[in-house]
């Protein structure tokens, strides 16, 4: 632990020395490329009275809690109906082999270029970055659940059968808990993803948020705000992939998952 | 007759070829009878015994089990499965009371059966361990008590032992003999291990492959307790030995 925490100090001191030293020397013009401490007094400015002229009238920690509540929203749609529409069409084969082309279709589409689609369909605010969130999200956990699915080991499911369970049972008590390391690690990617195309769903469809703010710096020419933002998105990004990585080892330990493996019959 | 297998064939279509598993199988088996389904791999003993246990459908033929035609799997006819099927998230306890949920046991009796038949097994000490911290042996142990509490007739084992060491191996076998004369279960028990199929059953069901057909069936009167190191039970193994034409012609002179 305490070798870690040395690394991490160690890379950022190095980040900040290479960033300051390319300020120092490089001669660029400072209101392009500010220095750390110009994005410091920046980060003071955005946490206190938010970002100066700005029309939104909030500062960071409003534009964080905009855009978590987006983000949540999203997430946990995109989650809960992944997962259960992967579950039910894991099990019943046929019926995802018609569903399947379609979502092949769309999900090569990247979920920015609905943007203006869904814009046009619910104007601004809260709701296209939702649904860009969800859309980001929802496909890879989706395919990810059904194929989870797909993999469970067929002696878990001949033991269910063997003792007569129902079809309900069989996917609440052995198809969902088989299949659920599988799962839980494309939610844990999912995470990252439907971050990423949070801030591209803020840009243009909202008023608050991050990703607005990224626009709004970049409107007032605020080099140094716009990196303070984007160090902002960077990090509550990282927070969140910690927290997901903390939920998924404490299921894999309450559960019991993970250690074993069954050897395939030859 | 309580399992009646009667002309059963089975047959695979593999790349536009047809793959007999079964040919024209005929068995008959008693109620409490120790049945070893013996061959080498591809002689079609697992397969035999998937459709006697549900599994699968026989192509021709028909198997009944206690009067009624075998469709699919029952609750009172349970599979042992060499790589155990115990499902990892569920301690050895849950695992055990996994059969009796569907019954609708009440909570309190499912823990009272589960902790007997988990005493019974020898593992009182590790109920609330996990399977993957237990040995292979353990675990297999952990599957007999789940099969064994849900009270079926007949319990189906395919192979439970073969991914074990040999001194584990006979220590289960042991177990399973005792098990079958204790409890008075019908047994159908499938390996290639030719001294593990004396060791255990009352018949031996010799199964050839390509056909899977079977070629001969034993009778090994060897009584309940046996020992590996007996005449009789060397005799006995030899005869199989025979069956499979793997005894050399010459005869042997022994000094003792």
């Amino acid at each position: 632990m305490a070798k870690s925490i040395k690394r991490i100090v160690i890379s950022f001191a190095g980040l900040l020395i290479i960033w300051q030293l390319a300020v120092a020397c490089g001669g660029f013009n400072p209101a392009l490329f500010p220095g750390p401490l110009k994005v410091g007094e920046a980060f003071g400015e955005l946490f206190t009275t938010g970002l100066r002229g700005s029309a939104s009238g909030i500062n960071l920690f409003g534009h964080m809690g905009a855009s978590m509540v987006r983000f949540l929203i999203g997430y946990f749609a995109a989650a809960f109906l992944g997962v259960v529409l992967g579950l039910i069409f894991g099990w019943f084969t046929r019926a995802f082999a018609y569903v399947n082309p379609v979502v092949q279709l769309i999900r090569p589409i990247a979920p920015v270029a609905w943007l203006p689609f869904i814009v046009l369909w619910v104007g601004i605010g809260n709701l296209p970055a939702i649904v860009i969130i969800f859309i980001a999200g929802f496909f890879p956990i989706l395919l990810s659940t059904v194929s989870a699915v797909n993999n469970v080991e067929p002696v878990y499911l001949k033991v269910a059968k063997n003792f007569q369970m129902s079809q309900f049972h069989t996917l609440v008590k052995i198809v969902f808990p088989a299949a659920f390391p599988q799962i839980a690690s494309s939610l844990h990617m999912a995470i990252g993803t439907c971050w990423i195309f949070l801030v591209s769903g803020e840009m243009v469809g909202s008023q608050t948020g991050l990703g607005f703010l990224v626009m709004d710096a970049k409107n007032s020419i605020r080099a140094d705000a716009l990196l303070a933002v984007m160090i902002t998105i960077g990090l509550v990004g990282l927070i969140l992939d910690v927290v997901v990585g903390l939920c998924e080892r404490w299921a894999a330990a309450t559960w019991g998952f993970g250690i074993v493996k069954y050897s395939k019959r030859g | 007759m309580y399992i009646e297998v009667k002309d059963v064939s089975i047959r695979y279509e593999q790349k536009e070829e047809l793959f007999q598993a079964l040919d024209h199988v005929s068995l008959s088996i008693q109620k409490g009878e120790f049945i070893c389904l013996l061959g080498p791999s591809g002689c079609g003993k697992t397969t035999l015994l998937n459709a006697m246990a549900g599994f699968e459908k026989a192509s021709e033929g028909s198997i009944n089990i206690d009067g009624q035609d075998v469709e699919q799997p029952d609750i009172k006819y349970v599979t042992i499965f060499q790589n155990y099927g115990l499902l990892p998230w569920r301690t050895v306890q849950k695992n055990v009371e996994l059969g009796m949920e569907k019954r609708k046991v009440p909570k309190e009796q499912r823990r009272q059966l589960a902790d007997h038949y988990i005493e019974l097994v020898g593992l009182g000490k590790f109920k609330q361990s996990h399977p993957h911290q237990l040995s292979g042996g353990m675990q297999q142990r952990v599957a007999i008590a789940r099969a064994l509490a849900v009270e079926p007739e007949i319990l189906f084992m395919d192979e439970p032992f073969g991914a074990l060491d040999a001194i584990t191996r006979m220590k289960l076998q042991d177990d399973v003999r005792r098990l079958s004369t204790e409890e008075k279960k019908t047994i159908v028990f499938v390996t290639h291990d030719i001294e593990e199929a004396v060791f255990l059953a009352d018949r031996i069901v010799v199964m050839t492959p390509n056909p899977g057909k079977i070629k001969s069936i034993v009778n090994i009167q060897l009584g309940h307790d046996r020992d590996r190191t007996s005449d009789e039970f060397i005799m006995a193994r030899d005869k199989i030995f025979e069956i499979f034409n793997m005894k050399s012609d010459r005869t042997m002179e022994y000094y003792i």
